[in-house]
Order: structure tokens, then sequence, then C-alpha cells
């Protein structure tokens, strides 16, 4: 990730905060945004994500490195002369003022005239279908109008850059999704950069042109959703993003692109090297729970299988969920898909697992 | 419920109606909480309800002119104070009736306190008259022990006027004296009450009414048997004036004890050589002379009066409706505004340096927030005096801030500044006084103030003092409001600083009402005084309600 990329608008350059002193809470960070894109900070809390996103805002000043905007650095420029657009974690809606008010409150302080701040008002409102509640007072809103209206307030004066932070924290799950996807038309629709906090994965996977994941103070994977989740980097990312098996093994040998992995009960299996590269390197293999294949028949006939012990079988409607012991793991999970030829596995029954070798991936052991 | 379509009250589960039984459920939570709060309430009621209740009523209260003056009062209802002319002998009489009695009870300079508030001079009059009022008749009394000598004897005056039951219980009462004195037993039944015979005050109504005031009197304050005391002079003309005024017929229908001695007084007193009552009064004191001193008699005699009111507001009850005070007496009207406008300006300055260092305290971090707490509540550790008495050191000619001015050179040593014992000084040291009550709920209300709400305003391109302005100082209001009432009301009412650095241009009406508490006695004005400041403090809650409303003060 270099500093120059053409069509990036929001340019991390060799970021670092600290508050104290003596520790970095952020390391190092590069990242390059484009115009247009929806990136999603994601992180456990204290990963140093909302301290990138108030660095961006101008609520923060970076220790050290450069933040540009458009291609300017924007470190000494006061927060209210930036022109980002943000979502506060409990919206901030100014209380004393009604929802028309809060609105209107970026157009008068860049001076737009009556007739167009109310215009603009109306139409923010309208975006949010949100039109008839411009008279009331935002305790008299629901969380969930609450949040279009922190939208709204966001968006009315038309700003290039739009950051959230975990804007969709206070809501029920329902509600949640339902905005996620109301959010995600908008970003698009808009054509606005956005850059959005949160620690949850599923908000990140669903919303996001890209995702960057935090932790310790550094971007362990900037990728898009699919790429995140179906080929992880390293095994913090493995195991934050979804539900996921690992084993615990040592490379033996890596040929044609495919390891082979000893794992600690002496099984064999075979996995796809991501950051192992020299056999005898103690590593950490991941399998997606749904990728993991209990009939043989779908399986090369050169694979390596494992064998399995059943502890458990859950029935979840659309899924099966079974659980079982592999290699000395007593939480191997898989899930098979609700299907009239699908096996139902039972307690205490002894089968033999396998599954494409790109499916499992050979990480770092951390 | 039994019935959803009618159209009756919701019943219960018994066929009671629902509310009927929701509040027998909640009776017994209530009678708890109500009995969790009786020592308080009582308290509140004995401290605070019952003072101010007694406060309005003293305000108003002036049965003393027509307790002390019962007859004159009545006598002057008939008289115009419009004439120019001095009431007449009647009037004379009933108040040498009302005031012999009242020298006697020393309850006369009471009143001549109470009508010298409202028209100076009085207290004089009634001091010197209460000293010359047992002379009053005795004129006749002469005439009468020369006319007809058994009047001179206590008993004969008993035998007239006396219930002959009264005679009887007195002489048993007397007797079972006697009988406990000589066994040595405690004796101490009260004797029987003096009770007039009947048909006596229809014909002799002054004198019977005089000689019973009397009798009571002998007997309640001063212990005697009315049979053994000889009556007061004014009894004598009270006689004299009702034999004048009754035919023979009247004494005619006396008993025959009473018409032995008083058909000779009766044949005696016209040719008696008569006094002009007025003349005596005169004489005694010139003020009698003025219908001033009466029309304040009439103008005083109901039992409310609305003259403390009228004189907190310098205004003044004559008998021919109010009037302004004189000119030299306005004081209060003054004070009110002086009072008003000091504590509007110590207000002003406690929002003006309380508002930073709430500001401050709530921004900061916790343990220095806390440090500077304590140094905000410091003040409340020492002594009000003490604080007070520091700001003299600084503030006098000599004084600290004085010197160091001079040494700078700012001010000549010649014209050094007068800070102190004027209103400048009061203002200065009741501030610092009452700066942490607008402090307190400034910080506790900006504490709840989110820091991400400057921050949004911020982010949507407020700049500082815009976010400032528009978003944070409209939440820190409630705080402000109840920092205002807090500090108004204490300064308001307001008392040991003014007195102390307030000199004479900077007190407040507090003193004023301390001043009528302690020092003149008139409990009545202080009353109207304090009850007008209650209710401008009132008022200008209420006009705070209507303006900010009163939902809008928080402490936090």
């Amino acid at each position: 990730m270099t500093a120059a990329t053409d069509n990036a608008f929001v340019v991390f350059d060799r970021v670092q905060k600290s508050y104290d002193g003596e520790t970095l809470v952020v390391k190092d960070l590069n990242l390059d945004i484009g115009r247009g894109e929806f990136l999603t900070m994601l992180g456990p809390s204290g990963s140093g994500k909302t301290t990138c996103l108030m660095m961006l805002a101008g609520f923060e000043t970076a220790t050290h490195g450069d933040i540009l905007l458009g291609g300017k650095p924007i470190n000494n420029i006061p927060p209210h002369k930036r022109g980002i657009g943000m979502v506060f974690q409990n919206y901030a809606l100014f209380p004393h003022m009604t929802v028309a008010e809060n609105l209107a409150f970026p157009l008068e302080v860049r001076k737009i005239g009556k007739s167009e701040r109310e215009e603009k008002v109306q139409r923010a409102l309208d975006m949010v279908q949100m039109g008839a509640f411009g008279g009331r007072r935002p305790a008299q809103l629901s969380g969930g109008q609450q949040q279009r209206i922190a939208l709204a307030r966001a968006l009315v004066f038309e700003p290039e850059l739009v950051l959230m932070d975990e804007p969709l924290g206070a809501l029920d799950k329902q509600l949640r999704e339902h905005m996620q996807f109301e959010i995600t038309r908008l970003a698009h629709n808009l054509g606005i950069t956005t850059v959005y906090v949160t620690h949850d994965q599923t908000e990140a996977l669903t919303m996001s042109d890209r995702v960057a994941v935090f932790n310790d103070g550094r971007i362990q994977q900037l990728a898009a959703p699919d790429e995140l989740y179906e080929q992880p980097q390293n095994s913090f990312v493995a195991q934050f993003i979804g539900e996921n098996n690992t084993l615990m093994g040592t490379v033996k040998e890596i040929k044609d692109g495919v390891a082979l992995v000893v794992l600690d009960d002496g099984e064999v299996i075979d996995a796809k090297p991501v950051n192992v590269s020299n056999p005898g390197d103690r590593t950490l293999v991941s399998i997606r729970p749904e990728r993991v294949e209990i009939n043989k028949d779908r399986l090369s006939p050169d694979a390596h299988l494992v064998h399995a012990e059943v502890l458990e079988f859950i029935y979840m409607g659309d899924i099966y969920r079974t659980r079982l012991r592999v290699a000395g793991n007593e939480d191997f999970v898989i899930k098979t898909r609700n299907a009239p030829d699908q096996r139902r596995l039972k307690p205490g029954e002894h089968i033999e697992i396998g599954w494409l070798p790109q499916d499992c991936r050979a990480l770092d052991a951390p | 419920m039994s019935d959803a379509t009618s159209t009756g009250p919701m019943l219960a589960a018994d066929g009671t109606p629902l509310k009927r039984s929701l509040n027998r459920a909640l009776r017994a939570q209530k009678l708890r909480a109500l009995m969790l709060i009786a020592p308080l309430l009582v308290f509140i009621l004995v401290t605070f309800i019952a003072p101010i209740t007694d406060m309005l009523f003293r305000s108003v209260e002036n049965q003393i002119v027509s307790d002390t003056l019962p007859r004159t009062t009545r006598a002057l209802e008939g008289w115009d104070h419009n004439s120019g002319e001095l009431p007449s002998e009647d009037v004379f009489a009933a108040l040498t009736y009302d005031l012999v009695a009242a020298a006697e009870r020393k309850d006369h300079t009471r009143l001549g306190t109470r009508l010298n508030y409202e028209t100076t001079g009085m207290s004089s009059i009634f001091r010197k008259t209460g000293r010359r009022i047992d002379d009053f008749g005795e004129t006749y009394m002469d005439q009468f022990a020369e006319a007809t000598p058994d009047l001179a004897a206590p008993e004969t005056w008993v035998t007239v006027m006396a219930d002959p039951g009264w005679r009887a219980d007195y002489a048993a009462w007397e007797a079972a004296r006697a009988a406990a004195r000589e066994t040595g037993r405690d004796f101490d039944r009260p004797p029987p009450l003096f009770r007039l015979k009947n048909g006596v005050a229809d014909i002799l109504p002054e004198a019977a009414d005089v000689y019973a005031e009397f009798a009571r009197i002998a007997q309640v304050e001063n212990g005697d048997n009315p049979a053994e005391e000889e009556p007061w002079a004014p009894v004598y003309l009270a006689l004299y004036r009702d034999l004048m005024h009754v035919g023979p017929g009247a004494i005619e229908r006396l008993d025959d004890a009473s018409r032995a001695t008083l058909a000779p007084a009766h044949d005696a007193v016209a040719g008696f050589q008569s006094e002009r009552l007025a003349d005596l009064y005169l004489d005694a004191d010139k003020g009698w002379g003025e219908p001033a001193i009466w029309s304040t008699i009439q103008a005083f005699s109901s039992n409310y009066t609305p003259g403390y009111f009228l004189a907190s507001v310098d205004l003044r009850q004559t008998a021919d409706g109010v009037a302004m005070q004189d000119e030299d007496r306005r004081i209060y009207i003054m004070l009110f505004e002086r009072t008003l406008f000091m504590s509007l300006a110590i207000m002003g300055a406690c929002i003006l340096l309380g508002y930073p260092i709430a500001f401050l305290l709530a921004n900061l971090p916790l343990r220095t927030s806390n440090v500077l707490l304590i140094l905000v509540l410091l003040p409340f550790w020492t002594s009000l005096l003490v604080r007070t008495s520091s700001w003299k050191v600084l503030l006098q000619q000599q004084g600290v801030i004085n010197d160091v001015l001079v040494w700078i050179g700012l001010v000549d040593n010649a014209n050094r500044l007068v800070m102190i014992n004027n209103q400048f000084g009061t203002i200065v040291a009741m501030t610092h006084i009452l700066l942490p009550f607008m402090i307190l709920p400034l910080y506790s209300v900006m504490k709840t103030i989110p820091p991400t709400y400057v921050r949004a305003a911020k982010s949507l391109g407020a700049s500082n003092w815009t976010a400032f302005w528009r978003v944070y100082f409209p939440q820190s209001v409630p705080g402000i409001g109840a920092g205002c009432i807090l500090v108004f009301i204490l300064a308001i009412g307001y008392y040991i600083t003014p007195e102390l650095v307030g000199g004479t241009t900077g007190t407040f009406i507090s003193n004023r009402i301390a001043y009528h508490i302690s020092s003149s006695l008139n409990w009545g004005l202080a009353a109207a005084l304090g009850s007008i400041l209650l209710a401008v403090v009132l008022l200008l809650y209420w006009i705070y309600d209507r303006i900010v409303g009163i939902d809008n003060v928080s402490l936090g």
C-alpha cells in the first residue's frame, strides 16, 4: 500500500498515535481509501479503530505521520473546516433543537440562505423517510428514528466523506439489519466515501466494499468481505471473522502449493500454506465449519481423511450443527445443509471427515 | 373484566369496581409512605409553616387597640374625623374607663408604642396621661363622699353592684381558706370571680361596667377582695354620669339597700359641680387637643389592619384613606429596590465567575477536578464571619488591596479607593460567599453534557465558539437556572454580610427587618416586610417559571 495511489481519496501515511507517550495505540498505519468506497474498520475494542476515525475527523491529532484528504494533508486543519460528516455512536442529536433545526445546523453555520436551507433539510429528511418528523424533538423519537436523523444530519451538507462510529450499536437486531441496508443503499446512491467503524463482523461483511481488520494498533488484513472470510491472512483474522475450527500442528512438507501438516495427535492433513513457508514450522490450521465434508465420495480419492467422533448434534432448521472431537479438539464444529439426502449424525458415531486442500488454511501459530 | 361491552366502570374479579380495589391495594402503601415522612412533615409544620403563618398573621394583626380601648373605639364610631372638632365627653369618659383599666394592667404603654408607629408622639401622650388617669373623677369622688358618706366605703359598692350569690360564694371561699390556714394545709383554689347584680347594668350602665372592671382587676391582678378596696376615681365619674342621666323611677327599681344609698346621691348630683373631661385630658397632655390623635385611634380600631403593609411600601393609613408617607420617612421602597438590584448584581457576578470554573471542573480529568472542587468547597469550611472579616481586611482604605494599588502607583495615597461599607463591598463579599451555590449546580449539569455534542457540532462545521454557544450553552441553561434561583434567593434574604460590610448604603431590607425585630420591636412591620419579601421571591419564581420553565432547572 503506497501513499500515492491515484484514486485514493483518504490516505493514512505511516500514522502513529500515542496518548501517554509510552504505548502506541495506532502503530504505523498505512491505508488508502478510494473515492466512493465503503470501508469498514473492524476490530475488538481497544484495537485502535476508533482512534483512527477520530484522527480522521480531527478530534485527535496523529503523533506521527500524515493524513491526507483529497491529496491535501489535514493534520493542522480543525475539525469544523474538514467538511467531514460524522455519525456518532449515541447519535449526538442536539436535544434542545427540533429535528429540522438539527438538520439545519450545519447549513446555518455554512451561511446557506433560509429557503435553500429548508429545501435541503426537507430533501434530507425525505431521503431517510422521516419527512414528517421535522417538528419533533429528538427525545420524542425512537432509537431507529434518531439514527436516521443522525444520518440525515451528517449528509445534509453534502460532505464527500462520512464517518460512522458504531452507529447501530444501540439498536435491536432487526432494526440494525434494516439500517445496515439503508446506510449502504444511501452511501452507494449518493456516491459518498464512507468510513465505518464497528466491532460487529456481520455488519462489516454485509455492508462494506472493503474491511480493514484492526488488532493491536495494526491493520491485520484489508480485503473485500468474501476474501476476508475465505482467505484470512493470519490466525487472528481467521478466528475473529466468522466461525472457525482450528487445529494445531507442524508443517511436514510443502509441495505444489499444498502443505502437509502433521496434527498434534499424529494425523496428517492437506492444507493451503498461507503464512508458513518452511517444513518444521508450527502452524494453526483453520477450516470453516461449512467446508468440512463428511461424504467421502465428494472428495478426491487421494485426499487425507481425519478420524472424528460425534459428540453432539443440533438441529437448527436450515442447517445441522454437529460438534465433533477431532485430533483432541472437542469444539470442532461442522455445519451441514438440511437437505433430503443429508445424513443426521448421532452422538457416539465414529466417522471420517475431509476437505478440499484450499479450504484448509495453514496459518501462523499464535 | 366481567363485562367488556358494558359502559359502566371496569370491575375487578370479585365484582367491586376496579378503581376501588386498586385504591384499597394502594392505601397501605400510601400509609406506610406517609409514616416514613411523618417526622419530617411534623418538623416542617412546626419549624416552617407555623412561623410563616404566624408572621403573615402578625403583619395584619391589630387587636391591641380594640382590646385595650374597647369602650373608646365603640364610642369613636360616631365621631366624624373631618369635623375638625374634638370628640364628645362620652368619648372622653369611655377613654377614661379604658385607660384606668389599662394603666392598672400597665397595658397603656404598649398601646402607646403601637400607635406611635403610626403617629409620632402617641407614646408619650399615653404615658403621661396614664400617670394621671387615677385622678380623673376625683372631684366627683369628693362630692359623693360629702353628699353620701356611704359611697366612700368599699363595702357599700359591693352591696350596690355585686350579685348576692357571688357574695355568698366569696364568703364561703374565704371561710375555706381560713380553715385551710388553720390546719396548715395548702390552699390554691382561686376565689370566685366577681359577678354583677342582675339589672344594675341596665340602670347604671357605665358605673356597673367600670366597677366590674375594677373588681376583676382587684381580684385577678392584685389578689384583693373588692369589698375591701376603694374604687378608682373614674368609678365615681361613671356613677355621676349615670345618675345625671337616669330619672328617680329608675332608682326606685333598685333593691332596698342600694336605693338607700343611691336615692340621696341621685338627689345630690344635680347640685354637683361638674368638670369637663376634655380639660382634664388637655391638662395632662396638649396632644389630646389634636383631632389627628383621635383619628389615628379611630383608624386603627379594627382588629386587622393593612397599616403595617402600607408602612412597608412607604404609605400611611389615615382616617381619610391611604396617603404617601412623609418624604423624610420613605425608606422601604428604596430598600426593596436596592435589595433586588444588589441581589441581581450578585447573581450576575456569580454567573460570570462561576461559569468558566464549572466548565473547567466538568471538563478536567476526574482527579484534577476533584482537587479543584475541594478548593471551591473550601469556603464552606471557614466561618462566614471569618470570611466576611477577611474582606474587611482586604478592602478597607488602609487594607491590602489599597496598599498594593498605592504601592504600584495606580492610586494616589491621598485618595485611596472606598471599597467597603458601601454597595461595592457588599456585592464583592456576597459574591464570594454565594459563588459555590452557582458553581455546584452548574458543575453537576455540565457533567451530564456528553462531549460528543460539541464534537458533533464541530464535525457539522461549527467553529469552537458557535459549537459552545449554540450547542453547549443551551444545554447548560438548566444549571444556570438552578444556580440563579439558589443564589438570588439566598442573596435577597442575606443579613449578616451586608450588616458587616454594607455600611449605610449597602444594607438590605433584611437588615431593616432584623432591626425591627430586635431593636425597635415593631414586629408587625417586620412581619409585613418579611411577607412582602416572600411575595416578591414567589413572584420572581413565577416569572422565572413562565419565561424559562421550572422543569428547566436541574441540579444535575
